[in-house]
């Protein structure tokens, strides 16, 4: 997040697209209601009538997919009445002109056709959001799982840079983090295109430094993205170490992802539990559990805070870092000698420019938001302040393009996935807990009441859905919160596995999977 | 700390102190060290003015004043602990006592659970010196396995209520009846599964009496052992509540909300609340296993497995070359466990072949 987590009780005007914040990140959620209590105005972009449509000002039922027109109208709406910021716009960023150009021709009516949502409304929403004294951004994985994730990205970016509404108080462009330590594994490093703190791989300057210290080459190159390599898989790729993901079930076109499992000469797997890819290692090493070690998490606005052990894991598990550490020192690989996660932690924050000036005993209260250049820093709760990072905020040119598949006479409806407030991911935990089936006790796909009697379908009653890649079964529920023609269901119960549905494409620039558009057909088995 | 002369005072049993504008009798009082009785008060919700302990005498006013909704004004004299407000507290608390079927209640029911407790031990006031009615009407029908519906236990200082609308904004849980009648229930008086509750469990948490506790943790309650708290943060979503466990020996027994964690400020959600016990849960792998050439998982011990690792990742390196070797480090392990993946990979095999699961 550009801003932090107090700030969301401060705009004037909320957009919230792409985000089902009141199931997902619930604690984020009460913090937007207080402040609509308080008289802010919300704007909700979702394909579904969830929570955050129920409390809108304005909401923006779009079809699955179709961000880019309705970012692209809305920026064309808000140069069209005035409400360009051209201070901010003069001031603080390049690539105006071609974009304010480039919008020109991206009308609300043009939109309409593609996003099926009134032009009044996106009209409406783009004045409200362009009027705005404070207006701030969220977005979850409804604007990331597409083919165009990243030009949904910087659409919003567009908004935000046009009418100012970044550096500052209560605005900003926010992604809220979806898993616990997703930033912090970011942070330390485990990405094929950053060293530890963000440092690009592909910069010379940072190989020297990282060989100095790792006292190896490294390659000036970019690794493959995880989906890459799971395509590589007994093709260049022969082994694999996993730690702490049940890649069988998030990741789409299961039987893709099982059989490149099955192909590596070696599969390690740390982790908790024998989880369904663990099943498919060599090795399976049991590690420590949150609640029995030590340990530093980010959060979702970049705030560094530790994790303290407060049982003794079962049997002999250890810490992940104590495992992969065992396995280096054995294959003879130097630096491996840690002997506390305070000593790993430490070295991270040598390394990484934006943990410069935390070390270990700074967390202990977690006050600090990254990054912290230096000892004597307070942290930056909120990102942008004054200037950007590289200078100036560009403007990106972006088109709209069509999901990876689209719905035809043999896949007619649109599937979309995601999570709900009781279960968390795949079930490995939060199936672990008692009670919580009590609230979901099962897979559930959710379709128009209308739509329930048109296919033939019984409330309660099973469903067979298909997409071009594979077939599930599936309890069906009668629920309006889905519009006509749109279904879902989340990705949490092994034994409705929509990730034998999923995996159309993939965003060009991430290689993040599509999971939330999948054409199917949905009918009586 | 005592006024400097410059901004508005009040004077506090006596002693001339300075007030924040817009700050109520009771927080400027409390912020100078007063110890004021309060049950229906949380620091997190709209002042209430319901139990009337907080009362304060001000001079000028027939009867006292509850602090918690009383705004400071210049000049204003307080009497926080005179005999006529301590009588009035003590004769409270005794109503209260006649009123509830219990008054010490596990201090696993919640974090708040014993500040009934504390005030009636304070104020001598099991001294039966009132055959009370109750007014509860307990819900033990109410089969979820999350919040106890015990409201035999219940004041009647709606935390509940305004912690469900003003902190939640939720409103999940209202009140029927009125005066002695009064009863905290959901709409049409149903389940909470029915209604718009979440099972966050900040209600729980905030109850003064255990007239609402938590079930999980209760469930330990037979658990020898001192309760021990561990400051962490949850294990789910990104937004980083800070919690505490609650152990006793080796046992995690339950989670209750950091009200100064820094990003939740004393909320939490269903799972961060509730969904900790997977932690013991049987099936959790206590031992390395290594595929046999019966093609079977097998327990090992560590020197086997790991060395199983290491040569295997020495084997495709030589074999393959040292860009056959990929990482995938996790999203929910701390950063030691995806700083030590990283380096595993660049540090042992000079390629940058690792990620997260960010991407799925």
């Amino acid at each position: 997040m550009s801003n932090p987590l107090e700030d969301m009780e401060k705009p004037d005007v909320i957009f919230c697209i792409g985000t089902n914040m009141t199931e997902c990140h619930p604690v984020a959620a009460t913090r937007l209601k207080r402040a609509i209590a308080n008289g802010a105005k919300l704007i909700t972009a979702d394909p579904r009538r969830i929570a955050l449509a129920e409390l809108a000002d304005v909401y923006l039922p779009l079809r699955v997919g179709s961000d880019v027109s309705l970012l692209l109208a809305m920026a064309h709406v808000i140069h069209r009445e005035g409400l360009t910021n051209q201070g901010f716009v003069e001031g603080r960023t390049t690539e105006a002109e071609a974009f304010l150009e480039h919008i020109e021709k991206f009308t609300p009516e043009w939109a309409e056709t593609i996003t099926e949502v009134p032009a009044a409304d996106i009209e409406r929403a783009a004045i409200l959001y362009g009027k705005a004294e404070r207006g701030a951004i969220y977005y979850t994985l409804g604007i990331t799982e597409h083919i165009c994730g990243v030009d949904n990205v910087q659409s919003l970016c567009n908004l935000a840079l046009m009418t100012g509404n970044i550096g500052r108080e209560g605005t900003g462009v926010n992604p809220m983090r979806g898993q616990n330590n997703i930033q912090g594994a970011g942070d330390a490093g485990a990405l094929p295109n950053n060293y530890p703190g963000f440092q690009s791989v592909l910069d010379p300057a940072y190989q020297k430094k990282f060989e100095a210290v790792y006292g190896r080459k490294v390659d000036l190159e970019l690794g493959p993205t995880k989906v890459r390599a799971l395509e590589a898989c007994g093709d260049g790729i022969h082994a694999m170490m996993i730690n702490g993901e049940n890649t069988v079930v998030t990741d789409p076109e299961r039987h893709h992802c099982e059989e490149a499992l099955k192909s590596l000469d070696l599969l390690v797997v740390i982790d908790l539990f024998l989880t369904e890819t663990a099943q498919l290692a060599d090795v399976v090493l049991p590690a420590t559990a949150w609640g029995e070690t030590d340990g530093v998490q980010t959060n979702t606005e970049r705030r560094v805070q530790r994790l303290r052990k407060a049982v003794e894991p079962p049997g002999e598990a250890m810490p992940d870092w104590w495992i992969v550490s065992q396995i280096a020192r054995r294959m003879g690989t130097p630096g491996f000698g840690f002997e506390s996660a305070k000593d790993v932690f430490n070295e991270l924050c040598e390394l990484s420019p934006l943990y410069a000036g935390l070390d270990w005993d700074r967390i202990d209260r977690g006050e600090y938001h990254w990054p912290v250049p230096h000892k004597d820093h307070p942290g930056t709760p909120i990102l942008h302040q004054g200037t950007f990072e590289n200078g100036r905020g560009i403007f990106k040119l972006i088109r709209y393009r069509d999901p990876a598949e689209v719905i035809s006479d043999e896949f007619p409806v649109w599937l979309t996935t995601g999570r709900r407030l009781p279960n968390y991911h795949t079930r490995t935990q939060t199936g672990r807990a008692a009670g919580i089936d009590y609230l979901a006790p099962g897979e559930r796909l959710e379709i128009h009441p209308e739509d329930v009697v048109d296919w033939g379908l019984e409330d309660g009653g099973w469903a067979k859905m298909t997409s071009s890649r594979g077939c599930m079964m599936v309890r069906v529920e009668a629920n309006a919160r889905s519009p006509r023609g749109t279904v879902f269901t989340s990705f949490s119960f092994n034994d409705a596995p929509v990730n034998v549905l999923t995996g159309g494409g993939y965003d060009p620039v991430t290689d993040t999977a599509e999971l939330k558009v999948c054409p199917v057909r949905v009918e009586r088995p | 700390m005592s006024t400097n002369g410059t901004g508005p005072t009040i004077v506090l049993d006596g002693e001339k102190v300075a007030y924040n504008p817009g700050e109520t009798v009771y927080e400027a009082a409390t912020r100078h060290g007063k110890d004021i009785p309060t049950l229906c008060y949380d620091p997190r919700l709209e002042p209430f003015g319901g139990c009337r302990l907080c009362v304060v005498e001000v001079e000028g006013a027939r009867a006292p004043v509850a602090s918690c909704t009383a705004q400071c004004r210049a000049g204003m004299e307080v009497r926080t602990r005179s005999a006529r407000v301590e009588v009035h507290r003590r004769t409270l608390m005794e109503m209260l006592v006649s009123e509830n079927r219990e008054v010490d209640v596990d201090e696993l029911t919640s974090l708040a659970s014993q500040e009934m407790t504390e005030l009636v031990d304070r104020y001598e006031a099991r001294t039966g010196r009132f055959r009370g009615r109750q007014s509860g009407a307990s819900r033990p029908d109410d089969p979820n396995p999350f919040i106890m519906r015990d409201y035999d236990n219940c004041i009647s200082c709606y935390r509940c209520v305004r912690v469900c609308a003003e902190q939640e904004g939720d409103y999940a849980i209202s009140v029927k009846g009125r005066g002695f009648d009064t009863q905290i229930t959901v709409e049409f008086d149903g389940h909470l599964k029915e209604s718009a509750c979440t099972f966050c469990g900040q209600c729980v948490q905030t109850c003064p009496t255990g007239a609402l506790g938590d079930l999980k943790a209760l469930a330990y309650r037979d658990v020898a052992g001192e309760t021990k708290k561990t400051r962490t943060v949850c294990p789910y979503c990104g937004v980083g509540c800070a919690v505490d466990l609650l152990t006793r020996g080796n046992t995690l027994i339950g989670v209750q909300p950091a009200m100064d964690g820094p990003a939740n400020k004393g909320a939490l959600c269903v799972k961060g609340q509730f969904a900790f016990d997977f932690v013991q849960h049987p099936d959790r792998l206590a031992h390395p296993l290594v595929r046999g050439e019966d093609g079977e998982l097998h327990q090992a011990g560590w020197d086997e497995a790991l060395d199983r690792a290491a040569e295997g990742f020495l084997r495709v390196r030589e074999r393959y070359g040292r860009h056959a070797v990929y990482g995938v480090a996790s999203g929910r392990a701390p950063h030691e466990a995806a700083y030590t993946m990283q380096k595993f990979i660049r540090g042992g095999f000079g390629t940058n072949h690792i990620d997260n699961c960010s991407r799925a």
